[in-house]
């Protein structure tokens, strides 16, 4: 699809968006959002980008291929079920633990985080697959 | 807690998965030398067990385990004890030295890293099985070996016998895996505890359950397909089509032995009843003499050795199976000299396959010059195998004629001493005839390979040899070892020279009668050509019987189920929930029917009129863009639905997936026809009554949720804990990667499925064919920029 239109407002809403991404996935443990609507969001963005220019400049733009986004996002979600068990509990258990830091107080971070971007790894992977192999028929 | 000597048996397996891991790296990096550091993985294992023995032989254990689903009593639990730590020494010992073998053998072939990662991936698995407590643990194992063994067999997965070979490898023993489940969950509900250790307690009780049978059954189903017993035996040989180090390790040292394991693992719950003698021990005997015959019959090396180890298996089973505590100690005795020299015995034939490209003996022979130092490791080997002083074989032998004598076991002593005299032919045909006589055209070129080739089996080798003279350490051992087969202790005392009585009588009477016949081999031939007949009715050839049914089956199935149109799987499957939905819940869904109260706000009916509205435009549009845009605003009013109700997570996703949905829909649709009608009034009319009807059901189904919804519903629970538990406020959420993420694992796992479905679809087609120059043209260039991009 060649439209300047398109293109034009890529340029502005394609940072946008992933940004917006990011800030869904972020914020998903307490406020609606989590990795999987990140993870759609990131991957429309990357979609949007692909049809405005093309395949291969969006394949430069994520840099990694999807299917590597997809095996590496199993591989994080499945290490976050595997872990607890090396510290003697159950299967997916979550494991927590506080930080201090300046500005944002305390944080809590816990492998359900983990666990949830190996969703959203997942989410983009499989939706751009599908995408890029349409876009490239 | 990480190093207490309790976590041993954990630390042991992920070591091993992580040089697993890192395998395809290092051979990336190092290349084939890398393979002496990955080597140094299982060295490390061994070591960290040998400082174990002094504990082990004094009949102390090592136990470790972790909860697996505490709600289900689901354990994770390893064990060491005499038994585990002979077989762990074995799976990891030889190993190391198999991958050391293997970098010699795939000597700058890219593939290396890959068999690195299988052969460490099998191994974590083998060890796992011998080391695991808990029978579940057991099967898990034991189904990651029969999985791992089929990539491993189907190594050469472009060649298409060597993929028929994996799957016929991976149907038998998957196959007899799918029986060994029910059989362990029967005992583990005989005996009321799942835990081997505690089982040992009960065994009494399994014994007079009037399940004993069915479970026996169930059970040595799984065990004699893996260790390739009568009738199951036709596919080990057929697996020589793996590379050479692969069979080396998978069909000497481990995998064919995990069916042996498992048969002694259990003897002291199970064994001992008239049941256990019958069904074991004649399999056992026919295996041994049918593996001893047809080894003579072959005439690749390799097949000869498979024949081979099918042989010994086969007396392996039969010792067990006769269940007195000498015959269960010589079965220890005769598994470890066999893992030794079957080891370095396929080593050899890997290595001389490698230098001449030929397996074929009749084409073989005067190597001994240019692979002097093959030939003495294949001599070691050979002179354990066919029984020699002053070799482990040797004694082992002698083990096991003693242990068979008296009168009783008369019958069992003459198979014994027949297959030995046909085992010693078997050495000859593997350890002589190639490496003596005139060189061939194949072995013109043959040179030695390097130290990785010829080091492993002349270890092996060695190590047989100083066993036989110095037997007090595998005494200890094996004595601990036969402590957990027979169920009480067991005092073994191995010795190379017993002095001159029957059984040297019956070994001098083995070797003279072996010697013989490999003389006089050419006058066999001919009585052999005559038996061959037989084979045609073999299990090989149900096995295919049976598989061309299952196909057949297959095939008429899908052409019923799967005819390629979209309308009818749609039709199949509304058609199927309206009438199990109606068919469940009938009656209850029109008594529970109650009108409901009309005080809809002004917004929820505008939403709902838009609904309608663009469902029926999109129904009667004209192009394709008009039905995805109102398909589209389908999606988002629902969308909306969900923002007034409360469902701030739903609608957000729904958003994002309507739009994500509509730019496929688009991309996939700018390559359809023109939009025209193809369907008729009538098949219109049909669409239409199914679609309200369907509806129509979802809508009673929802209507009746709400009226029997109960008391306490589960989101209490889930706000209540949800902060306290989870720390986190969004419930959706902590529920997506808390409280139900295994579901979530789940899903993102039927995710990644379908996207590998989709692309392998879209991108995998073979090329089209090239009808006219033209076509062709046209698509190589897609085609071309597509293969260059790559994915």
């Amino acid at each position: 699809m060649d439209s300047v239109i398109l293109k034009t407002a890529i340029r502005f809403l394609f940072p946008l968006l992933l940004l917006s991404s990011v800030f869904l996935f972020l914020r998903g443990h307490n406020e609606p959002g989590g990795g999987f609507v990140g993870g759609l969001v990131a991957s429309g963005a990357i979609a949007l980008y692909a049809m405005a220019h093309h395949v291969a400049a969006a394949r430069r733009v994520l840099r990694v291929s999807p299917r590597v986004l997809i095996g590496s996002g199993l591989l994080l979600s499945l290490s976050c079920g595997v872990a607890p068990l090396l510290f003697g509990r159950p299967f997916l258990t979550g494991l927590w633990m506080k930080v201090a830091t300046k500005g944002l107080g305390e944080i809590h971070l816990g492998t359900p985080l983990l666990f949830d971007l190996g969703v959203y790894c997942v989410v983009t992977g499989v939706s751009l697959v599908f995408v890029f192999s349409l876009l490239e028929e | 807690m990480m190093f207490q000597s309790g976590t041993l048996p954990f630390l042991w397996v992920s070591a091993i998965l992580i040089a697993a891991a890192v395998a395809p790296v290092v051979n990336r990096v190092f290349g084939s030398r890398g393979g002496w550091g990955l080597a140094l993985i299982p060295v490390g294992v061994v070591a960290s067990m040998l400082n174990l023995w002094p504990s082990v032989v004094d009949m102390q254990e090592v136990s470790a385990s972790v909860d697996w689903v505490p709600a289900l009593n689901l354990t994770v639990s390893l064990r060491l004890d005499g038994l585990s730590l002979l077989f762990g020494l074995l799976i990891t010992g030889i190993g190391a030295l198999i991958l050391i073998y293997a970098a010699g053998y795939l000597n700058g072939d890219e593939r290396l890293g890959r068999l690195w990662m299988l052969l460490l991936l099998f191994m974590a698995a083998m060890l796992g099985l011998v080391l695991a407590d808990n029978l579940l643990t057991l099967f898990i194992f034991w189904e990651l070996t029969s999985i791992t063994s089929y990539l491993l067999i189907g190594f050469n997965s472009d060649k298409p016998e060597s993929r028929a070979s994996a799957l016929q490898a991976l149907l038998v023993t998957g196959g007899g895996g799918l029986a060994l489940l029910p059989g362990l969950l029967l005992l583990g509900l005989a005996g009321g505890s799942f835990e081997l250790s505690s089982l040992l307690d009960n065994a009494e009780a399994i014994r007079q359950h009037p399940f004993y049978v069915p479970m026996l059954v169930l059970i040595l189903a799984g065990a004699f397909t893996k260790s390739a017993q009568f009738p199951f035996h036709f596919w080990l040989p057929n697996a020589m089509a793996a590379p050479t180090p692969i069979s080396a390790y998978l069909h000497s040292a481990t995998m064919v032995k995990a069916g042996v394991y498992l048969i002694a693992r259990l003897q002291p719950i199970l064994g001992g009843t008239t049941e256990w003698f019958w069904m074991i021990a004649p399999v056992g005997t026919i295996t041994m003499l049918l593996g001893a015959w047809l080894a003579l019959r072959a005439a690749d090396l390799k097949q000869i050795l498979a024949y081979a180890t099918i042989s010994v298996l086969g007396s392996l089973t039969m010792l067990l199976g006769i269940g007195t505590e000498a015959t269960m100690s010589a079965a220890l005795a005769v598994l470890v000299a066999h893992a030794l020299y079957k080891g370095g015995l396929f080593m050899v034939a890997g290595a001389v396959d490698h230098a001449v490209h030929q397996r074929d003996i009749r084409k073989l022979g005067g190597l001994r010059s240019a692979m002097p130092v093959t030939f003495a490791a294949a001599c070691l080997a050979g002179l354990s195998m066919s029984g020699m002083l002053p070799t482990f074989g040797f004694i082992a032998k002698e083990t096991w004629y003693e242990a068979v004598g008296g009168w009783a076991g008369v019958s069992f002593l003459t198979a014994s001493v027949l297959s030995n005299v046909c085992l010693v032919v078997a050495v000859g045909l593997v350890c002589l005839k190639p490496f003596f006589g005139r060189g061939t055209e194949a072995t013109l070129a043959a040179h030695e390979s390097g130290p990785a080739m010829w080091g492993p089996p002349m270890m092996l080798g060695v190590t047989g040899f100083v066993l036989g003279l110095m037997p007090t350490g595998i005494s200890e051992l094996l004595s601990a070892a036969s402590h957990w087969v027979v169920g009480h202790a067991v005092p073994v005392k191995l010795a190379l020279w017993h002095g001159v009585n029957v059984t040297l009588g019956l070994s001098l009477l083995t070797l003279a009668g072996g010697m013989t016949m490999y003389w006089q081999r050419h006058r066999l031939e001919r009585w052999f050509i005559g038996l061959d007949v037989l084979t045609q009715f073999g299990p090989a050839q149900m096995y295919h019987r049976l598989l061309t049914a299952v196909n057949d089956f297959a095939r008429g199935l899908t052409a019923i189920l799967q005819n390629g149109y979209l309308r009818f799987y749609l039709l199949t499957m509304v058609g199927l929930t309206v009438f199990s939905v109606w068919m469940a819940l009938g009656s209850e869904l029109l008594s529970h029917l109650k009108p409901v109260s009309l005080d809809f706000r002004v917004h929820e009916i505008l939403l709902t009129g838009l609904i309608l509205l663009a469902s029926v435009v999109a129904v009667r549009a004209r192009t394709w863009l008009l039905a995805v845009g109102a398909m589209g605003v389908v999606g988002y009013s629902v969308a909306g639905i969900f923002v007034l109700f409360g469902a701030p997570d739903l609608a957000m996703t729904q958003f994002v997936i309507e739009t994500l949905t509509v730019v496929l829909f688009v991309l996939a649709f700018c390559r359809l026809p023109d939009f025209r009608r193809l369907s008729s009034v009538q098949t219109r009319v049909r669409d239409a009554v199914i679609a309200v009807v369907a509806g129509g059901t979802i809508t009673a189904l929802l209507l009746f949720a709400m009226t029997v919804r109960s008391d306490h519903p589960i989101s209490d629970y889930y706000s209540a804990h949800s902060v306290a538990d989870a720390h986190g406020r969004n419930l959706v959420n902590v529920i997506l990667v808390d409280f139900r993420a295994l579901d979530t694992l789940g899903e993102i796992t039927v995710l990644s499925i379908a996207a590998i479905g989709v692309y392998s679809l879209l991108k995998l087609r073979a090329p089209k064919r090239t009808d006219s120059s033209d076509d062709a043209a046209m698509d190589s260039l897609p085609a071309a920029a597509r293969r260059s991009e790559g994915m």
